[in-house]
């Protein structure tokens, strides 16, 4: 599987997931002028809107996929929250930014971590 | 061991009550260690505590960390993977308390991974409580030396701790304080295992020892045997060592100031074991202590060259530097041209002169180190250095001459007990042949009329009569008119001031305890004025 594949599986693994969990998935793929938003999703049970960066790898040599997550990409994924929200017609009381991440080897089951609330 | 891969926080999350990550509920659990924070030979307990927390996977240090500190997060990650040990996918945050306290250098390695490990549940928690542990981390797992081993125990014993672990490497400079419990740590693994982890398997590595400070050779210390001729100074040396007095020189060059000060150290009386241990916690600090010195007993000599700045006499410029004030501590500090040294080293001299400490103030904090050195200093009579007498080529005026010795401050000469003043050396004193006394043989002397004093001056503050007081020994001695009728003829002329009169006592006093009589008298009083050729 070539990177940019087993990216997109691992967002659409994760929206699956989300899904099935009873989230209501606004948007995927959302774009801006900053950049990227993977998943744009609310809570089941809340008014919480959730913007959730997916990050897939094939394996733990390098790290875990959570590890690359670093202050560059936190400013990033800020920005756009703020920049998908200020497009939003109705007022979003609360919002939130976590990190799915997904160890999936080539001839196994993928493994998800789900990181709430991104500091 | 937990893993990445046993312990996952696994979607789907919201399957669980709000807040409550299923890993955070078993991994509850911080690791707790204790290290010492040095600053200057003072340390302060630090605790060290470790907690896995959810959020991007890394390591965070809290806790006031300089860069050195911050960067054994590095250090860390990389030992632990290098001996099997994954972590979880967790952030770690590491908290060094007192926050308010600053951590410098890369001791603190150790006390932080170990910390981590017993997060991940490695370590009995009982074997971990009540030490100390110290030591910077290779990226192999090993643990290396660093700068100031010695001090960390010794604070660590003052502080109430008695186990200690250290570098294996470091382990003889640990053990020279009495009491302390040394476990020396060859690796992170070897630690962990004597810490009760059971699946680690520490690969055989040998204790790295600190590398032998290849820079210049120490100051050569001669025999006095060599010295030709200067009978003078000779005894002033021996009185100077007897009693601890500061000595100046005053000569032409050539008269053997240097050859005559660089006997010093090997008339002096070896170092007693807490003088050796504060000696040698001092070398540890600045990282300049080698194998042989653990075992040898020779007082400090400490000879900087006129142009060291007052910043490098003092140790000012960064944190825990040990500058040469200090570096000379229980020793001999030799300035030889003093008076070319710069106007702010020889004021700086002063404090530690006067006290013994070497306080020191910056932006970074302050630092007080002991500095209890005695000081010998020599001098040409005049810039140009031709020398005095009527042949010499000296062209410098009165003048001249007069501001070069200027240099040297009132104040800073206040504290110079012995002033002595040397003529070249003769022919005749070249071929003299009578045999020159050693080293070996002056030095039993110094030893006695240590002793003497030591047994005078056994409940006061002070243990030499360079330090007594002028008024406490004149009421000790209870002179009589008669022994002091050459002392008093002097103050009256304005030849002494009432300074100097104490001054003259207290070298009297050490010539008496070199003759192993009990108290100086007249011919006693009368050597010592001779050893103040200059008004003071």
């Amino acid at each position: 599987m070539s990177r940019q594949s087993l990216g997109s599986s691992g967002e659409d693994l994760a929206a699956d997931r989300l899904g099935a969990a009873g989230w209501r998935i606004i948007a995927r793929n959302w774009r801006c002028r900053h950049g990227e938003i993977d998943i744009v999703a609310e809570e089941p049970d809340g008014p919480t809107v959730v913007f959730v960066e997916v990050r897939t790898r094939s394996s733990l040599r390098s790290g875990h996929p959570l590890e690359s997550i670093g202050a560059r990409k936190r400013r990033t994924l800020r920005t756009l929250a703020g920049a998908w929200l200020a497009e939003q017609p109705q007022w979003i009381p609360q919002f939130r930014i976590d990190v799915i991440g997904i160890v999936w080897p080539p001839d196994g089951q993928p493994e998800l971590t789900h990181l709430r609330g991104l500091s | 061991m937990s893993t990445a891969a046993s312990d996952p926080e696994a979607l789907p999350a919201t399957a669980l009550p709000e807040g409550r990550a299923p890993s955070e509920a078993r991994t509850r659990r911080i690791g707790r260690t204790e290290a010492i924070a040095l600053a200057g030979l003072d340390g302060t307990p630090v605790v060290v505590e470790a907690s896995a927390n959810a959020g991007i996977p890394g390591i965070d240090i809290v806790g006031l960390p300089d860069a050195a500190v911050s960067e054994s997060r590095k250090r860390i990650r990389a030992a632990l993977h290098n001996m099997g040990v994954t972590i979880q996918t967790l952030r770690y945050t590491v908290s060094l308390a007192p926050g308010s306290v600053r951590k410098v250098g890369t001791g603190f390695d150790l006390a932080i991974a170990v910390a981590i490990l017993e997060v991940e549940g490695c370590l009995d928690p009982a074997a971990v409580r009540g030490a100390v542990f110290c030591g910077e981390l290779g990226l192999d797992g090993r643990v290396l030396p660093f700068p100031g081993v010695l001090p960390t125990v010794v604070s660590g014993m003052r502080a109430g701790f008695r186990r200690f672990v250290v570098p294996a490497g470091c382990a003889e400079e640990a053990g020279m304080v009495p009491g302390a419990q040394i476990v020396p740590a060859v690796s992170l693994a070897d630690c962990a295992v004597t810490l009760g982890a059971k699946d680690i398997r520490p690969a055989p590595a040998e204790a790295v020892r600190p590398h032998p400070v290849r820079h210049a050779p120490r100051p050569q210390i001669h025999d006095l045997s060599e010295v030709q001729g200067q009978d003078d100074a000779r005894f002033a040396l021996e009185v100077a060592a007897a009693g601890g007095h500061h000595l100046l020189m005053m000569g032409a060059p050539g008269a053997g100031k240097t050859l005559i000060a660089s006997c010093l150290p090997g008339i002096l009386p070896p170092l007693d074991p807490p003088a050796a241990v504060e000696v040698m916690a001092l070398r540890s600090l600045a990282g300049t202590l080698t194998r042989e010195d653990t075992a040898s007993a020779l007082p400090p000599f400490e000879t900087p060259h006129h142009r060291t700045t007052a910043a490098a006499m003092l140790g000012s410029s960064r944190p825990n530097m040990v500058g040469v004030f200090s570096r000379a501590h229980r020793g001999v500090l030799f300035m030889d041209e003093a008076p070319e040294f710069s106007r702010d080293v020889l004021e700086a001299l002063r404090e530690p002169v006067e006290s013994g400490w070497c306080r020191v103030s910056r932006a970074w904090g302050s630092v007080t180190l002991p500095a209890e050195f005695q000081l010998v200093m020599a001098a040409n009579p005049c810039p140009c250095g031709a020398g005095l007498g009527p042949d010499s080529a000296c062209r410098c005026t009165p003048a001249d001459k007069r501001r070069y010795r200027d240099r040297l401050s009132g104040p800073l000469l206040d504290r110079v007990d012995i002033r002595l003043e040397m003529l070249p050396v003769t022919p005749a004193d070249v071929h003299a042949p009578i045999p020159r006394e050693s080293s070996e043989e002056v030095a039993r002397r110094v030893v006695r009329a240590r002793e003497a004093q030591a047994a005078r001056y056994a409940d006061m503050p002070w243990s030499t009569n360079a330090r007594a007081p002028g008024a406490w020994l004149r009421r000790a001695f209870a002179f009589s008119a008669a022994e002091t009728r050459v002392l008093d003829r002097a103050l009256e002329t304005g030849a002494l001031s009432m300074r100097g009169y104490d001054r003259v006592v207290r070298i009297a006093a050490s010539i008496a305890d070199l003759a192993g009589t009990e108290r100086p008298g007249a011919d006693e009083l009368g050597a010592a004025l001779l050893m103040r050729t200059q008004e003071g």
